[in-house]
């Protein structure tokens, strides 16, 4: 539906992309016990934990290959064995992750190759479970790395299927979690779950590990939560796989082909008619009738639908994001009848055709910023570095995506479901609201007898500009 | 970067322990590194310029996860907050047209944005595959008219502090001495008031940190001619050759600019912090004892006079509360003295303080600050600066923000005083700023409610 408007820059300005390696390690921090390690330059790791830590706000496990000028150049395998080897030794985790940057791959690493060296080298760490991923950051964006990494552990860690096998576990349904779901997303999908009586498995877990939570002990080097390494094995029992992100569709199709474990795809989880293809496909797995919770839930969020419509009829967004959440909003909001004038998202993916708008532009945030000004948006939906173009453009920014470091709490947003888009409906209208740029101004009569309009005018404008408009201070 | 030219940067004959072993020039170990790249300390000391426009030359996970997260402030332009990026495309590296693409980046960015310069940042991937940055950016500054600078500081050549070294040694050799300094404003309060041309090396202006320190400056008759780089115009980097003297603020690392201007214009330099009430003092007398001016010393000391009276007034309600207070202080290089001596200034103990990329002169002075037997900690990875806190009893963690959680999720008190923190604490007035926020970290009811275990499992521990 959509037509994709290729990059045509030569500069990227105020880059919307994130990087691969970045987002393969996301998706491994989402596995308990686990430590990705990006090979490459040490800066690669260093800027990735910062990018991440500011996130999640949290300590985050990265480690490096710690590639150096010799190193570049005649080769950097070693470094692969020595930083396996040394994690192993003093981290003691259960999965580690490897994955490469573009340093890597220009110098030509064949990761594949030295991962069999290690195993043959160092038996003592065959415990280990290791996936290695090819994830340059001059190609695809943090969406397409974090899928390759799932697919990579669905191939390196689920077994081939068992006659008989899948549906063994009848009540068990797993999520292949794309990386548009926040922890507090998957919270709510996995409570979902549960409220047919089933039991989710998600693959990988991000709400058990990084969601926020003070844990007993004072330090660890590794995930201290997450999708247990074994629960891979298990996959294959289960009833149902739900699949939540178009991009997870390679790493979806390898599940259902290794377990034979029927799968139900899904787009995203946004707004009424997503969840409703949820709830509709979660009632049939579970062969139950829809709890009466969530038909109050539906009915709170078609209230909201009402009261939001005002303000959000044919309002004007213009959003920034990796294609999965794009796609995602761009149905929420069509929901309420916002216009979507300008759509930007940092890479392609076949998704984006099915995004309900004229064209997405591939590109940045200046992209962004000019659409917005050309297209008259009255509001942005797109990370935290849209902070300061919001500011700009002296519009209101929800704030969605990677990474959303000037907001506390952020990480935590739960975004799906009848509940989630009712809140994002509230908190929409709500930015519009409180950037109502439409006040008629008053005007004084020349023959009015009123003395104190003069005083009265700039407190208004005192008024307007210290309302809570979504801008940073 | 030439093999010889990373050799010559990495030789400092202006630091004292040249001919000692160098604790912080260590190769990084694979699966066991923390630190940053060149790149990042090229970028963290040049991004402050505010009217340049900075490219980085590389794919996307270069400037992708590294813009937009400093805390250095600009009382005017924000172009150096726009991250710019040629985003490099396989097809790019794979057909050799990243040169292309960065020759038009730079049109780019001088169409768009009207730089007072552009920097161009190499990277890992640029510097693999030769792309040779400096023909590039001369003839981009050719066609383009607009000075184009090459920072050849790519991530793999080493650690940060190579960075800072290959961004001071980039400007000395291409920005510095390209234009002279105006002739200062005459204040017409104080017409006949003798001006002095000072720099101040390595000054971030972190959290506006500067703004503290500059008002005294002003009322002094010193003259800034540049902060490198808090602050800093591309203008006034190009006149730092006329300083009478330079002082080097909290980074060794930047001792080459010091150096490189001393050996080529003559001007003498000290190295000094401007954190806390002894060495905020111990700074402004440096500069009186380098500039020989008997009516700027006597004013000086007049001002330290003033200013200590005031900053003691303001800082006894806190020094009560932070009394006897242990601190276990991990920052690197300078810092570890400079703030040692703030904490002490405030009447906190500190009980060990970290030195990673410390020299020996810095050690040299926190054994004069803390005593011969002060705990040094070489190497703190965060279970170790954890067990250092158990073992010295120590009330608050002091470092960068990397080790935030580390002190955090050991439900310990924390205080950041590295380039994220948001709050300034250079000058009379940042000390206040200091206690302060140490007073806030220290007494706050959530580190009770954060170390009590939930009451059922009390009560179950009460029965046994």
């Amino acid at each position: 539906m959509a037509e994709i408007r290729k990059r045509t820059k030569p500069l990227a300005v105020n880059p919307l992309k994130t990087s691969q390696p970045m987002g393969a390690s996301l998706a491994l921090l989402g596995v308990n016990g686990a430590l990705p390690i990006l090979h490459g330059a040490q800066g690669c790791t260093a800027f990735a934990k910062v990018f991440f830590v500011r996130h999640f706000r949290e300590p985050i496990p990265l480690q490096s290959t710690a590639m150096d000028q010799v190193s570049s150049i005649m080769g950097a395998d070693d470094n692969i064995v020595a930083a396996l080897k040394s994690v192993c030794e003093k981290a003691k985790p259960a999965a580690l992750g490897l994955f490469t940057t573009s340093l890597a791959e220009v110098e030509g690493a064949d990761i594949h190759r030295v991962i069999k060296r290690f195993r043959s080298r160092c038996p003592e760490h065959q415990g280990v479970r290791l996936v290695a991923v090819n994830t340059p950051d001059f190609d695809g964006c943090l969406e397409t790395g974090y899928a390759a990494a799932v697919r990579a552990m669905v191939d390196g860690w689920v077994p081939a299927a068992q006659p008989g096998r899948p549906g063994r576990s009848s009540r068990q349904v797993n999520v292949l979690a794309g990386s548009l779901l926040t922890p507090g997303d998957l919270e709510a999908l996995k409570e979902l779950i549960i409220s047919f009586g089933l039991y989710p498995v998600v693959i990988p877990d991000l709400a058990d590990s990084l969601d926020g939570h003070l844990a007993a002990a004072d330090f660890s080097p590794i995930t201290t939560g997450g999708a247990p390494v074994a629960a891979f094995a298990a996959l294959g029992d289960a009833a149902a796989t739900l699949v939540i992100g178009a991009s997870l569709s390679a790493a979806a199709d390898l599940l259902r082909e290794r377990t034979g474990v029927p799968d139900y795809r899904f787009d995203h989880l946004l707004g009424l008619e997503a969840t409703d293809a949820l709830i509709m496909t979660l009632g049939g797995i579970a062969g139950a009738p829809v709890p009466p919770r969530l038909e109050r839930q539906r009915a709170q969020l078609q209230d909201a639908m009402l009261d939001t419509h005002f303000l959000l009829g044919q309002s004007r967004c213009a959003i920034a994001g990796d294609p999965d959440l794009l796609n995602a909003f761009s149905h929420l909001l069509g929901e309420t009848g916002v216009e979507i004038v300008a759509a930007v998202a940092p890479s392609r993916a076949p998704v984006l055709e099915r995004v309900p708008v004229a064209e997405v532009q591939i590109g940045d945030l200046e992209d962004l910023e000019n659409l917005a000004r050309q297209h008259d948006a009255e509001f942005i939906i797109s990370n935290s570095h849209a902070a300061e173009t919001a500011q700009r453009l002296n519009l209101p920014l929800l704030r969605a995506g990677f990474p959303l470091h000037d907001r506390i709490g952020a990480y935590q947003r739960t975004w799906i479901g009848y509940q989630g888009a009712r809140q994002a409906l509230f908190d929409l209208a709500n930015l519009l609201l409180s950037h109502d740029q439409h006040e008629i101004a008053p005007y004084h009569a020349f023959y009015s007898a009123k003395s104190d309009f003069l005083r009265e005018a700039p407190h208004h404008e005192l008024a307007a500009a210290s309302a809570d408009c979504g801008q940073r201070h | 970067m030439k093999a010889h030219d990373l050799a010559r940067l990495l030789d400092e004959p202006a630091c004292v322990h040249n001919h000692q072993t160098k604790s912080g020039c260590a190769r990084p170990t694979p699966g066991a590194t923390a630190g940053g790249c060149t790149f990042d300390g090229a970028q963290i000391t040049l991004l402050p310029i505010a009217d340049v426009a900075h490219i980085v030359h590389g794919p996307s996970g270069c400037a992708g996860s590294s813009w937009d997260n400093r805390g250095a402030r600009s009382s005017g332009p924000a172009l150096y907050r726009i991250g710019m990026t040629t985003d490099l495309t396989e097809q790019d590296i794979i057909m050799g047209r990243s040169e292309k693409r960065l020759f038009h980046a730079i049109r780019q960015a001088v169409d768009s944005y009207a730089p007072a310069a552009v920097f161009v940042y190499n990277t890992c991937v640029p510097a693999l595959t030769g792309d040779d940055l400096t023909a590039v950016c001369k003839a981009a500054a050719t066609r383009w008219g607009t000075p184009v600078v090459p920072v050849d500081a790519a991530g793999f050549y080493g650690n940060k502090n190579l960075g800072n070294r290959i961004a001071g040694d980039t400007l000395l050799n291409s920005v510095v001495g390209t234009r002279e300094p105006d002739p200062p404003p005459v204040d017409p309060r104080r017409p006949s008031l003798r001006v002095h041309d000072i720099n101040l090396i390595g000054e971030y202006n972190i959290a506006g940190e500067l703004w503290h320190v500059l008002p005294l400056f002003d009322e002094l008759g010193l003259r800034v001619l540049c902060a490198l780089s808090g602050d800093a115009r591309y203008r006034e980097v190009q006149t730092m050759h006329r300083a009478e003297v330079s002082m080097v603020v909290c980074s060794r690392a930047l001792l080459n600019v010091a150096a490189g201007l001393q050996e080529r214009y003559g001007a003498p330099w000290f190295e000094g912090s401007f954190y806390g009430v002894t060495d905020m003092a111990a700074a402004l007398r440096g500069f009186t004892r380098l500039l020989h001016d008997p009516d700027l010393t006597a004013r000086t000391e007049a001002l330290i006079a003033r200013e200590e009276a005031a900053c003691d007034a303001a800082l006894a309600p806190w020094r009560e509360r932070l009394q006897g207070k242990r601190a276990l202080l991990y920052t690197g290089g300078v810092k570890s003295w400079s703030v040692v001596s703030a904490l002490q200034d405030l009447g906190i103990r500190v009980v060990a303080t970290g030195t990673k990329k410390s020299t020996e002169a810095d050690k040299a002075r926190i054994r004069a600050l803390m005593g011969d037997g002060a705990p040094m900690i070489e190497d703190g990875n965060p279970r170790q600066l954890l067990d250092l806190v158990q073992h010295y009893q120590a009330d608050i963690l002091i470092a960068g923000g990397r080790n935030m959680y580390t002190a955090l999720k050991a439900r310990l008190p924390f205080l950041d005083v590295n380039q994220e923190r948001e709050h300034g604490y250079a000058g009379y007035r940042g000390i206040v700023t200091l206690a302060r926020q140490l007073a806030r970290a220290l007494a706050n009811p959530v580190w009770d409610a954060v170390r009590n275990p939930p009451p059922w499992r009390v009560r179950e521990t009460d029965h046994g």
